[in-house]
């Protein structure tokens, strides 16, 4: 057991996946001799090499054109776009390209390529830097698209990402890579398209990925002593999702809340709110509401303590379901 | 109000002489010197010499090149008469490309890979790719499904320009394992003009990669003649890159297949990318859905006719006694030959079983896949006699 933030663990998850196979490569802007923005790739050109540890000339669907092509040759590249406001210039080889080849090919074709994207808001960043762009991905048939919330996932899911035969899209909250916690290395992994309960409850289930499970788990510590029992699941998988957990916990608890940092509309939540209206009809007590963002750019970050839901926003959604 | 008029020197008259200038600029002539052209057969079929290139055929080479041509010509005019009769959705012609994309492709070894467009017919010939499987993906039974491993020839591309990126980091795979190969990625003129063109480019020359990058200057982007796209000749594009570019007679195979083969031997020995503009004209319509006659007039098509790719190489052969009227009669009976039978194969083609929707998107299970096929299979079978 050792402790590890959340950059470090997902270093030492690229670290190990790069001694386990040669043909492992990491690409990006500034991933070399500075280690990221965020240090997740430090020290690892100075062990691996600049023909392993590429630097890239700073165009992001560059990045993924050419990952694209090392995959074609047999590597397994893991591309860092170093902030998620930025992945939009790889948006069109990522859906043209990555997501489609290999159905193109009639599966003649693997991309084992892996999109690390640090995601979300909350460190009081510039515009472009806070985005939370997950369901424009999930929303293409081909890629699988996860999120890592603590470091134990870090360390495990890039492994999985990187040894996965189809493209990853990888996102990493990036106000919770300094969040520390014990990493197991030789603990067997959670399968990486499965959810987990990270906090069992009775009374509601709450749903959430990336930045939001931490917050979700202190709205759930918050609520106990009022005797309301909250179940907390990270999904860690958005694509495809565990709905076989969510479906049975919802059946369990009969009230849903779906907390995400990304906008309400047309969000992932929509997508959990139908499927579980679905499945779930006659268990549930009340509506599956959603906190989340709000349909506008992300804003200024001095407002975005109003944009992100935090731990009040999730707990007055968990109040208005027991209002029906 | 008070209207300014611009006056001549200030910043809008300025602007709007620039606009001008854009709108009559011929981009064929170039910016600065006259462009350069490689060239060592001409129109008329005369060898003529180059100072830098030259190329050695033997005359059953030149037979085999020609035989190439001829026959891509044949499955490119079955496929169009195809598209015609309703068995193809659409079709993008080679017409008036098949030096280019011969002469290219001849030059490529085995170890080689080659990235093209939807239009590389005739590179897709010299890779062994079987003609009728390019007919899937227009014919709409599939959107490529021959493997690109097998012939070192990647899927068509249709979003423009993309496959450069392909091929560059194909490029940077090949110099990771040390191995005696290159790229070539094939793309228009109206695909310069894109992001991922440039940005290939700079990947190419910064990393030194073992590519090169086939240009084939059509001279039109569907309706969009040359000066939308370029105000210099589009191989002196490179020099701003930091690697050669080099301009050629898109419609002289020789010329093709000695500057490619040239600028790939240069890629595998580590030198490099290099740009070739292979300066040609598409005689046809961008694709089957398309009107030229919108948008150009008659005289550029006649102009280009006296400059066919292949009537020069027959017209060369004649004068230096390569070949008597029975080859000539030979090649034009398997044209018939191949034309039949891909037209028989192509109507062979099964439309494909519905449940294949949901396959070979992802390589290992996938939840929501599997959950979607079950339903839909569910519901087919709900049909009398389980079709819809």
């Amino acid at each position: 057991m050792t402790t590890l933030t959340l950059a470090k663990a997902i270093n030492e998850g690229l670290r190990t996946a790069m001694e386990d196979d040669s043909k492992v490569l990491i690409m990006g802007e500034d991933v070399g001799k500075l280690g990221g923005v965020f240090r997740v790739t430090d020290g690892l050109q100075k062990d691996f090499g600049e023909s392993r540890v590429i630097d890239t000339p700073l165009a992001e669907s560059g990045i993924i054109g050419t990952a694209i092509g090392l995959a074609l040759r047999g590597y397994r590249p893991v591309c860092e776009i170093q902030f998620d406001g930025f992945v939009f210039p790889a948006a069109d080889q990522i859906i043209t390209q990555l997501a489609k080849m290999p159905l193109r090919s009639l599966g003649k074709i693997k991309l084992p390529v892996v999109v690390r994207i640090p995601c979300g808001g909350g460190i009081g960043a510039v515009e472009h830097h806070s985005e939370s762009p997950e369901a424009y991905f999930t929303h293409t048939g081909g890629l699988r698209v996860v999120a890592c919330s603590n470091p134990v996932d870090g360390y495990h899911m890039i492994q999985q990402a990187i040894r996965c035969d189809d493209p990853v899209i990888f996102f990493e909250p990036k106000r919770r890579y300094w969040d520390k916690a014990e990493v197991e290395r030789g603990a067997a992994p959670l399968a990486f398209d499965r959810a987990q309960i990270v906090r069992p409850g009775t009374d509601v289930t709450v749903l959430t990925y990336g930045p939001m499970v931490k917050t979700c788990l202190e709205a759930a510590a918050a609520v106990e002593q009022d005797g309301r029992s909250l179940e907390v699941i990270d999904l860690r998988s958005l694509n495809p999702l565990d709905t076989e957990m969510v479906f049975e916990s919802v059946r369990r608890t009969g009230r849903c809340v779906v907390a995400h940092e990304a906008p309400v509309f047309s969000g992932l939540g929509a997508e959990l709110a139908a499927r579980i209206t679905e499945a779930c009809f006659y268990s549930l007590e009340a509506p599956v509401l959603r906190a989340g963002g709000f349909s506008t750019p992300y804003p200024p970050s001095r407002l975005e303590d109003h944009y992100l839901p935090d731990l009040d926003r999730v707990l007055d959604a968990v109040d208005r379901t027991f209002a029906f | 109000m008070r209207v300014n008029r611009p006056k001549d020197g200030d910043p809008i008259s300025v602007a709007l002489n620039a606009q001008e200038r854009h709108v009559t600029f011929d981009a064929s002539r170039g910016a600065e010197a006259p462009p350069e052209l490689v060239q060592l057969l001409t129109p008329e079929g005369e060898r003529v010499e180059h100072p830098a290139y030259d190329i050695d055929l033997t005359p059953e080479e030149v037979r085999g090149l020609y035989r190439d041509l001829v026959l891509v010509r044949r499955v490119d005019m079955e496929a169009v008469a195809l598209q015609r009769q309703g068995e193809l959705g659409i079709w993008a012609s080679l017409l008036g490309q098949e030096a280019a994309q011969i002469g290219s492709g001849r030059a490529l070894t085995d170890a080689d890979m080659a990235f093209p467009t939807y239009r590389e017919h005739g590179v897709a010939w010299c890779r062994g790719v079987d003609p009728v499987n390019l007919l899937g993906l227009f014919r709409g039974v599939n959107h490529g499904g021959w493997d690109p491993a097998e012939h070192n020839f990647h899927l068509y591309t249709i979003v423009i320009g993309s496959q450069t990126l392909h091929a560059v980091g194909y490029a940077m795979g090949i110099q990771r394992d040390g191995a005696d190969a290159a790229t070539i990625v094939y793309f228009g003129d109206g695909a310069t003009s894109q992001g991922d063109v440039n940005e290939s480019f700079i990947w190419a020359s910064v990393f030194n990669a073992p590519v090169v990058f086939f240009c084939q200057n059509n001279q039109w982007a569907i309706s969009e003649p040359l000066e939308k796209q370029s105000r210099i000749p589009l191989y002196r594009r490179a020099s701003g890159f930091g690697f050669p570019g080099i301009r050629v007679d898109g419609n002289d195979v020789f010329a093709c297949l000695a500057v490619t083969r040239q600028a790939l031997k240069n890629a595998r020995e580590g030198q490099g990318p290099t740009l070739i503009e292979a300066f040609t004209y598409r005689m046809g319509a961008h694709t089957t859905s398309d009107d030229p006659t919108r948008y150009r007039v008659a005289g550029e098509l006649e102009a280009w006719k006296l400059k066919d790719p292949i009537e020069r190489v027959k017209a060369y052969m004649f004068k230096n006694q390569l070949a008597d009227q029975d080859f000539f009669d030979s090649i034009e009976a398997e044209a018939a030959d191949l034309g039949r039978d891909v037209r028989k194969r192509c109507l062979e083609m099964p439309d494909p079983h519905p449940l294949e929707i949901f396959e070979h998107v992802y390589s290992e299970p996938h939840a929501l896949l599997t959950e979607e096929r079950e339903q839909y299979a569910a519901y087919l079978a709900s049909f009398e006699g389980g079709e819809r």
